[in-house]
């Protein structure tokens, strides 16, 4: 058992693969055979040309900070002592973005900046679940 | 169009009361919303045929008011949903299928009695890709959205705050509004962050209110007293739910709403005399000027500079105080479509600046989800 209180995700079918890429430690993303974009989030179809025709892929784990909040009240109560932290959408050296959060860097807008080079780190929260979060890319 | 059969604004109306309401139920607050618009419209609610409501089913609140609709509209796209009802009851009116209809929406935002269900499930897109990482909602949302804007832009805090203090000087002319103190663009700056790069003054209030809006043909509308206000150009547009999805994060589907309303209308944007945009945050409005054309994107923090959007300004905009000062029980966008109407009847102009005098023409803009989901739509008078 855990004590983890936060919200976790519950998978699907579809979005199985990429939850347990993060399990193993090697993250993958779909990738489109028709049109070699990779997309995020997980799908039965490609949203860009409509192919079904879509591979896993791993994925590097680096990229930069497409946009950012920094969240200092919140009135989700499982979130509340973590106040301030950092909710960003990283864009992936590969092209797609997913959410996440920024970790290791004091949270605030002259240390976390939209641009920066960031690295996954994969937090295991519980037995079955690992988030992706992101740090700044040493040096 | 058939001219007859163009739609018309006829009633218009709040709860009896607004603010902080402990006593009172969502849906008793909707009802008196109705019930007051129908009156202000000359109509009964036997009279109305069509039914367009958001949160509740239409069934819940059609049962509450006593009401048995032939034609009905549930869309639910946040604040914006009311704003696209009163197109599609246009529509509805337009085609022969409807002669009455009512657009109602309000909420207990504050006092928590009553609300529709609401939550969401960890398998759906935002519990399994945003909630883990304590995506705060809509503040959030926006915010993500804004910071983007500020960094591709240059758009300023400073800017963002001109649109705070243009909304609490015109809610200052308001005796409704729920915020009427002085406001200067420093109080902004120096109010507490809540989600950077928000601050608490970029946020619109949380109140109790409900509001309503009766439409008919242009033709029964000669047979009533109250002055009729015609739709003259609606469009709607969403191009994401969750905001990790959004494919643009500084424009929104206004790019797609605000362009249609202004062909079908057949005006530009010099012949608007009054606008009403939603103001959840401050920069929601920033982006919809942009997003529906007076000015181009990313010139939004320059177009709001200077008191330019505040009483005396260039363009009359959020002239009850908006979102940010004069209430906002959980989705606005039926309050825009209430002030925009009262102006083009000139029902202020007992009540001086307030009055943008000898409007003709208002437009009106609903914002819902995540900048998910717009409607706009052009009001017009002789
Ligand atoms: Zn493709």
């Amino acid at each position: 058992m855990t004590d983890y209180t936060k919200p976790l995700p519950k998978s699907d079918p579809v979005t199985a693969p990429f939850w347990d890429s993060l399990r193993r430690k090697a993250v993958e993303v779909q990738c489109c055979e028709d049109c070699n974009q990779f997309l995020f989030y997980p799908r039965a179809h490609c949203p860009a040309c409509g192919s079904r025709a879509l591979t896993w892929k791993p994925v590097s784990g680096r990229g930069t900070i497409y946009t950012m909040t920094i969240v200092e009240k919140t009135g989700n109560r499982n979130f509340k002592q973590d106040c301030p932290y950092v909710v960003a959408l990283v864009e992936l050296e590969e092209g797609c973005r997913m959410m996440s959060n920024i970790i290791d860097v004091t949270p605030a807008p002259q240390d976390v900046r939209i641009g920066m080079p960031v690295e996954i780190v994969y937090d295991a929260v519980t037995d079955d679940v690992t988030l992706p979060k992101f740090r700044p890319v040493a040096g | 169009m058939n001219d007859a059969r163009q739609a018309a604004v006829v009633g218009v109306a709040e709860s009896d009361d607004i603010g902080i309401v402990p006593d009172k139920s969502t849906l008793q607050l909707q009802g008196e919303a109705s019930l007051n618009a129908l009156t202000d419209a000359g109509l009964t609610l036997k009279d109305v045929d069509g039914l367009f409501t958001a949160g509740f089913r239409t069934t819940e609140v059609a049962e509450y008011l006593g009401i048995q609709p032939r034609y009905f509209d549930g869309t639910h796209v946040g604040g914006s949903s009311f704003v696209v009802h009163l197109g599609h009851a246009a529509a509805a009116i337009a085609s022969g299928r409807i002669e009455v209809a009512l657009i109602v929406h309000g909420e207990s935002g504050r006092s928590g009695i009553g609300l529709p269900a609401s939550g969401s499930s960890p398998q759906g897109m935002e519990g399994q890709f945003e909630h883990p990482y304590g995506m705060p909602g809509a503040p959030g949302a926006y915010a993500m959205a804004c910071a983007r804007h500020m960094h591709q832009y240059g758009t300023t805090h400073e800017q963002l705050a001109e649109i705070a203090v243009a909304a609490r000087k015109w809610a200052q002319l308001n005796e409704r509004a729920f915020k009427r103190d002085p406001l200067s663009i420093d109080d902004v700056m120096a109010s507490p962050i809540i989600s950077w790069p928000f601050r608490k003054l970029d946020c619109c209030l949380v109140t109790d209110a409900a509001g309503a809006v009766v439409l008919t043909s242009t033709q029964r509308a000669k047979d009533l007293d109250a002055r009729a206000v015609r739709v003259i150009g609606w469009g709607e547009g969403h191009d994401h739910q969750i905001i990790s999805q959004m494919p643009d994060l500084t424009s929104g589907p206004g790019r797609i709403s605000g362009p249609d309303a202004f062909a079908m209308a057949g005006v530009a944007h010099d012949d608007i005399d009054v606008a009403q945009i939603y103001d959840s945050f401050t920069y929601t409005v920033l982006t919809t000027l942009e997003d529906i054309g007076f000015c181009n994107k990313g010139e939004g923090g320059d177009f709001v500079s200077g008191g330019r959007i505040a009483p005396g300004g260039d363009l009359a905009l959020n002239t009850s105080g908006g979102g940010l000062s004069y209430t906002h029980p959980g989705m606005f966008g039926i309050f825009t479509i209430i002030e925009c109407v009262r102006q083009l009847r000139g029902s202020f102009s007992s009540q001086g600046q307030r009055q943008i005098e000898n409007a003709k023409i208002g437009l009106v803009h609903g914002t819902g989800g995540k900048l998910s989901a717009t409607g706009t739509a052009i009001l017009a008078v002789e």
